[in-house]
């Protein structure tokens, strides 16, 4: 094999830069921040965000909407906007059930030069054979977390008449990459050369019915495989604070690392437009009404958001947050400082490599 | 019939009752029937099970049947066919996000199972079912995999 102190660390680095055995034995990522460090003992991934969970830090994680484009320096211009202020990045898969570019592919171009980016893998367009070797390819990209979605119906998307095949839905594909991950194997039993370390995550949404379920769920989620969890926007601080009672008293904050969703809204139209016509998407009126009356309500709904995070910090179990800011990405690192949710920490982002590197 | 399939909802605690009491019974004669007559008896047994079941519960015959776990609901009627429902798309009046006219399949499975005196089995991790037993009997399969127990 490679001869590496850290057997299971170095082997999917070679996929990023095409670096000799000897190199890769004693200087893992000198070349390519893209390269993957070795596994600390108790991880499951190679990856920074994981280590960043697990060393105790309070996090934020944001999602670029994978372009329009086959232009993969659109992506590198869209993560670039978190750099500092983002510790792991979402690449949506067909959200919405809208077409862009794949989200495996927008995560191997981001694993590439550095970044952490979160796989999001939605049921609805592949079949359990298809979402296997998608998991493989990508951890050979050098993707480290993925996050496993059931997804939107086609009929929410720009696609209706695709046919929807929910082949699994996010509780059978997290049993899934945990059955590749930890027992080496695909879901047939036949044996992988080389399991894929993936840190694995699903979500959960406080605010939908029905209330038996909710913190069940989450169990549930948990007991499947969920090492991280990030949720739908929470506009309304008292379920979401509720919910993660419970889930502390269950014990479930410290099985897995909970990370509720905020958003920003960049008018009352757009809220009431969301709270009406996205379901799950639950927007309580007071936060309407201020963004009414306010002056610039752009402006509004940024401070809101950044109130939001503040507010998320101080819940017992949370450890850390997710941030939906859709078509005002560019606002994000500004919010992030603004909250001071990462208490002078800096995220860490690729620097300093060159055009030529990405090839 | 939809109806019918919330009738079942509402009062899974008697349907329970009822699978409760028939279940080892059936499974017996099926085997016996098998046993002495092959599997001769395969189709129409099918048949009866897509039809009682259908009539009843909406059954969809994935073959991978798990009613009394999911509070007398069928899954299967989830336009994603969600095992481990609900999603997160909920409408808050607890109708299906994919078609608002239909109360959400989870919403009432969970309800189900809260009056169901074996109300934690919905919490059990259920895999994706084995799409190469769509149309087949899951009472069949029951029978023998007893028998085989």
């Amino acid at each position: 094999m490679l001869g590496s102190d850290s057997p299971s660390g170095n082997r999917q680095g070679e996929m990023n830069k095409p670096l000799s055995h000897n190199e890769h034995e004693h200087h893992p990522h000198v070349d390519n921040p893209g390269s993957p460090m070795p596994v600390i003992e108790g991880h499951a991934s190679q990856g920074r965000f994981e280590r960043v969970l697990r060393a105790g830090h309070f996090v934020v994680t944001s999602e670029i909407a994978p372009p329009d484009s086959a232009d993969a320096e659109e992506v590198y211009r869209r993560a670039e906007l978190f750099d500092g202020s983002v510790d792991a990045i979402n690449a949506t898969d067909g959200s919405g059930g809208n077409c862009h570019m794949s989200s495996v592919a927008v995560c191997a171009l981001l694993s590439h030069v550095g970044y952490s980016p979160i796989f999001q893998i939605s049921c609805r367009d592949r079949n359990r054979i298809a979402i296997q070797g998608d998991i493989l390819g990508a951890a050979a990209m050098g993707v480290c977390n993925v996050l496993a979605l059931t997804g939107d119906d086609v009929s929410a998307g720009d696609h209706p008449e695709a046919k929807p095949v929910f082949d699994l839905d996010s509780i059978s594909l997290l049993t899934t990459i945990r059955t590749m991950r930890d027992d080496s194997m695909f879901l047939s039993g036949r044996k992988l050369d080389l399991a894929p370390k993936l840190f694995a995550g699903s979500t959960i949404n406080p605010f939908v019915p029905p209330e038996a379920s909710k913190v069940l769920q989450l169990r549930k989620k948990i007991a499947a495989g969920a090492q991280f969890i990030q949720s739908q926007y929470c506009f309304e601080m008292d379920t979401l604070k509720s919910m993660m009672k419970r889930a502390v008293d269950m014990g479930l904050a410290e099985k897995a690392f909970i990370l509720p969703g905020v958003g920003t809204l960049a008018s009352a139209k757009t809220a009431r437009w969301l709270t009406n016509n996205v379901p799950g998407v639950y927007i309580p009126e007071e936060i309407i009404q201020r963004l009414e009356t306010a002056k610039n309500q752009k402006k509004e709904g940024q401070k809101i958001c950044v109130e939001l995070m503040q507010q998320v910090k101080e819940i017992e179990g949370v450890s850390g947050v997710h941030v939906m800011a859709y078509r005002q990405e560019e606002y994000v690192s500004e919010m992030v400082a603004a909250s001071g949710v990462l208490g002078g920490r800096k995220a860490w982002a690729p620097s300093g490599w060159t055009d030529a590197s990405k090839v | 019939m939809y109806s019918l399939r919330r009738f079942a909802t509402k009062h899974a605690r008697a349907y329970e009752a009822v699978y409760r009491a028939t279940e080892l019974p059936v499974l017996a004669a099926l085997r016996l029937l098998s046993r002495v007559a092959g599997n001769r008896f395969e189709k129409p047994i099918t048949w009866l099970e897509k039809h009682t079941k259908g009539l009843l519960f909406d059954c969809q015959m994935c073959g991978n049947c798990v009613l009394s776990k999911t509070g007398m609901t069928c899954p299967m009627n989830c336009p994603k066919a969600i095992r481990n429902g609900p999603c997160g798309g909920v409408r808050a009046n607890g109708n299906c996000e994919v078609i608002p006219q239909m109360k959400c399949v989870w919403v009432d499975a969970w309800e189900g199972a809260s009056r169901m005196q074996n109300s934690q089995e919905i919490e059990l991790v259920q895999f994706a079912v084995d799409r190469s037993q769509q149309g087949s009997s899951a009472w069949i399969r029951l029978a023998k995999r007893e028998s085989a127990g």
